[in-house]
C-alpha cells in the first residue's frame, strides 16, 4: 500500500436541525493534514451526524466543508472519494472478500492486473493474506473488521472516516485493533476522522479529540490537554473519573472551604467554578512531606474497594462532600495501612489542581 | 453425598424431562398433520388412482394418451403457461418498483401503503373479478371515459380476451409478489447502499450491483408463488377470458361438469401437478429453495 498524503478538512458553520433539535449547532473545525482526529461524545450528541455530513450521507442546513481547497458540501457521496468504515462493516454478503475489496477499484475502472495486485497488497496490510476467496459469512468479527478496513483503504483515499468500527469486537481484540489502526494510520498518512463514544479508545488513538455534546463542539484538544485541562464540567466528567468541589473566586484566587488553592492557571470566568479532582492524582500525605506547591485536604475514609490493579479509597471531606482516590495495590507502601473510618490528609499537586467552569450540558 | 453422585442420580430424570418436552412440542403439529392427510393426501392419491382407470374400469393409460393425441390439450397447456408467465412478468414490472418504493419509506408511511396493497386480499376474488368486468366491458367505465375525453373513438376490446384475463390476474396476484419482495428488500441494511456509494458507485450502479442482487431471493420467491398460483387459476380467466382463454383448471371443470369424466380430469390434474413440481425443481437449482419458501434471506 503506497503512502498517501492526507487532505486537510475545513469545517465551518455546519448546522443540521431535525425539527427543533440541533443535531449540529454551528460547528467550526480545522482538521490538519494527516491527523488522526476523534469525534467523541455520548449517544445522540451529533458526532455521527458530523461524520455522515463529511461522507455526504447527511445534508447540513448550512455551512461549508472543504477537503483541501475544494468545497464538497454539494457533492454526492460517490464523488467525494473518502474511505469509510461502517459500524457494522457493511460488507456486501453477495461478494467474497476479494470482490468486496476490489469493488471500489472496479468502479474506478482500474485494469485487472492492477486490481489483483492492489487487493493482495490490501489483504497483506490487514494481515488477511489468502482469505480472498472466503465468503463474508465465513469470517469472524475481527476478520470482517479487517476486510472492511482493506476495502476502505484499497483505493488510497486521502481521507478515511470511521464510525465506531471497533464497537462490535470484544475487549481484547478491540485493544489490539486500536494499536493496529494507529500504526496503519502512521504508515498510510491519510487524514482520519474517527467516531467513538469510548473515551479510553479516543485517548489511546487520537492526535486530537473533539468532544461534542448536544450538537455543540465542547473542546478540541490533544488527549493529554483534554484530560488535564477540560474546558468545562461536561468534558471533565465525560473523560475519566473525577470529583467536583465547589470553589469561590475571591479577588486574589480561588478558595475551597476557606483555604486558598495553589494553582497554575485559572479559567477567565469567575463564577460557577469547580475544582476537578482526578482519583489517581491524589496522594496520601506522609509525615515530613514537603507540602510546597501542594493543596492539602482533611478527609475521613468511608469505603475501600479493591479492584485488582488498583483500589479506590472513598473519602468524605469536612463539609460532607465526597471524592475518591485511586491507589496502587503494590505491597509495602505506608498507604496500605489505611482503614475505613481513618482520618487522613490528602495532597494534590499544584499542576494537578485544575479549576473548571460548571457547564457544557 | 458427593456432587457427582447427585449428578448421576438426576441424569435419567433430566433426560425424561427433555423427552417429555419434545413430545409436547411435537403434539402441536398433530391437528395440522391430520388435516393435511384427510383433505390433501388422501384425495390427491385417489385422483391419481382414478387417472389410471379407463372407461371400462380397468387399468389404462387412455386419459394420458388422449392428452398426447389431441391438439386442443397441448393448446390448453400452452395457454396456461403463457398466461402464467405473462402474469408473472407484468407483476414483476409493476411490483418491483412498488416494493422498492415501499421499502424506502419511513416505517409508518410504509405500513399505511402496505395496507392498500393488502386491501384487495380482504375482498372476495369473485367480487374483484366482476368489478373488472364492469370497468373493462364495451360500455364500461373505462371505455366510456376514454371516448368521452376523446382518447379513442371505438370501444377498446379490453375484456373477454387475453388482455382482460391478464389485467384481472395481475391485480389479484400482485400482493403475492410484493409481500415476499418487500420483506426481502426490508432486510437489506441501508448501510450497504451507503457503503457502495461511498466506494464510488453512482446511485444506478449501487442499485444494480448491490441492491438488486440482494433482493433476488425475494423476487424469485414472489415470482414463483405468482407463477404457480397462476397455473391453477380458474375464476378470473373463466369470467374475463370470454371463452377465448382456456386454462387447465377450466378444462378440468369441463371434464367433470360436462362429460362427468373423473378419469380425464384427474389425469389433467396430475400432469399439471407434475409440471409444477418440475418448475419448482428447476427453480430450486437456480436459487436455494429455503430462501424462496422462507421469503427472504
Amino acid at each position: 500500500m503506497s503512502t498517501t498524503n492526507g487532505l486537510p478538512i475545513s469545517i465551518s458553520g455546519i448546522t443540521k436541525r431535525y425539527g427543533n433539535l440541533h443535531a449540529l449547532d454551528n460547528i467550526d473545525l480545522e482538521i490538519k493534514q494527516g491527523e488522526f482526529l476523534t469525534l467523541l461524545g455520548p449517544s445522540g450528541s451529533g458526532k455521527t451526524t458530523l461524520l455522515m455530513a463529511l461522507a455526504g450521507f447527511t445534508r447540513p442546513d448550512h455551512g461549508s466543508i472543504k477537503f483541501g481547497d475544494e468545497e464538497i458540501i454539494l457533492k454526492a457521496p460517490h464523488q467525494r472519494g473518502v474511505g469509510m468504515m461502517f459500524q457494522n462493516y457493511a460488507l456486501f454478503p453477495h461478494m467474497n472478500v476479494s470482490q468486496n475489496i476490489s469493488y471500489p477499484l472496479r468502479l474506478r475502472k482500474v485494469n485487472k492486473t492492477e486490481i489483483a495486485e492492489r487487493v493482495n497488497q490490501a489483504l497483506e496490510t490487514v494481515q488477511l493474506t489468502g482469505f480472498g476467496d472466503r465468503g463474508i459469512n465465513q469470517l469472524s468479527g475481527g476478520q470482517r473488521q479487517r476486510v472492511a478496513l482493506a476495502r476502505a483503504i484499497v483505493f488510497s483515499p486521502r481521507i478515511l472516516l470511521m464510525d465506531e468500527p471497533l464497537s462490535a469486537l470484544d475487549k481484547n481484540l478491540r485493544e489490539k485493533m486500536q494499536i493496529e489502526l494507529r500504526h496503519l494510520h502512521e504508515e498510510l498518512g491519510m487524514t482520519t476522522v474517527y467516531v467513538t463514544h469510548d473515551q479510553r479508545e479516543a485517548l489511546t488513538m487520537s492526535d486530537r479529540i473533539v468532544v461534542i455534546n448536544n450538537g455543540k463542539l465542547m473542546q478540541c484538544a490533544t488527549p493529554r490537554d483534554l484530560y488535564d485541562y477540560p474546558a468545562n464540567k461536561f468534558v471533565a466528567e465525560f473523560i475519566g473519573e473525577s470529583a467536583f468541589l465547589k470553589v469561590d473566586h475571591q479577588g486574589d484566587g480561588v478558595y475551597f472551604d476557606g483555604q486558598k488553592l495553589v494553582v497554575e492557571t485559572l479559567p477567565k470566568k469567575q463564577k460557577d467554578l469547580l475544582l476537578m479532582v482526578r482519583p489517581e492524582r491524589l496522594m496520601v500525605m506522609v509525615d515530613g512531606q514537603n507540602t510546597k506547591d501542594m493543596n492539602i485536604f482533611n478527609v475521613t475514609v468511608s469505603e475501600i474497594v479493591y479492584q485488582g490493579e488498583t483500589k479506590m479509597i472513598y473519602v468524605i471531606l469536612a463539609d460532607g462532600v465526597s471524592m475518591s482516590m485511586r491507589l496502587s495495590t503494590r505491597s509495602g507502601q505506608p498507604q496500605n495501612q489505611i482503614d475505613k473510618g481513618d482520618k487522613i490528609k490528602l495532597v494534590l499537586h499544584k499542576s494537578d489542581t485544575t479549576v473548571v467552569v460548571d457547564g457544557g450540558y | 453425598m458427593s456432587i457427582s453422585t447427585y449428578g448421576h442420580v438426576n441424569e435419567q430424570e433430566l433426560k425424561n424431562h427433555a423427552t417429555k418436552e419434545r413430545r409436547i412440542l411435537l403434539g402441536l403439529t398433530y391437528p395440522a398433520v391430520f388435516c393435511v392427510i384427510t383433505v390433501m393426501v388422501i384425495p390427491v392419491a385417489w385422483l391419481f388412482y382414478l387417472s389410471f382407470i379407463g372407461s371400462d374400469g380397468n387399468f389404462s393409460l387412455e386419459h394420458y394418451q388422449r392428452m398426447l393425441d389431441s391438439k386442443s390439450y397441448a393448446r390448453i397447456f400452452l395457454m396456461t403457461f403463457k398466461v402464467s408467465l405473462l402474469t408473472t412478468v407484468i407483476c414483476i414490472c409493476i411490483g418491483y418498483p412498488l416494493a422498492y418504493f415501499l421499502s424506502q419509506l419511513p416505517a409508518r408511511v410504509a405500513n399505511i401503503c402496505m395496507l392498500s396493497v393488502l386491501l384487495p386480499f380482504w375482498t372476495s376474488l369473485l367480487v374483484r373479478t366482476y368489478s373488472w368486468l364492469v370497468l373493462l366491458q364495451r360500455k364500461g367505465i373505462i371505455n366510456q371515459a376514454g371516448m368521452d375525453m376523446g382518447f379513442w373513438d371505438e370501444p377498446l376490446k379490453l375484456v373477454h380476451n387475453l388482455s382482460g384475463t391478464l389485467i384481472g390476474m395481475v391485480h389479484i396476484m400482485l400482493p403475492f409478489l410484493i409481500l415476499p419482495l418487500y420483506a426481502s428488500m426490508k432486510s437489506i441494511p441501508q448501510d450497504y447502499m451507503k457503503a457502495s456509494s461511498n466506494l464510488g458507485a453512482t446511485p444506478t450502479q449501487s442499485f444494480w450491483q448491490v441492491f438488486f442482487p440482494l433482493s433476488l431471493p425475494g423476487l424469485m420467491a414472489g415470482s414463483l408463488i405468482v407463477f404457480i398460483l397462476s397455473l391453477g387459476f380458474f375464476v378470473t380467466p373463466a369470467i374475463l377470458g370470454g371463452g377465448k382463454v382456456i386454462m387447465v383448471a377450466m378444462q378440468i371443470t369441463n371434464n367433470i361438469e360436462l362429460f362427468y369424466d373423473w378419469g380425464a380430469a384427474s389425469a389433467l390434474g396430475v400432469v399439471l401437478l407434475v409440471m409444477t413440481f418440475g418448475i419448482l425443481f428447476i427453480a430450486s437449482k437456480l436459487v436455494r429453495l429455503d430462501n424462496v419458501l422462507g421469503g427472504g434471506h
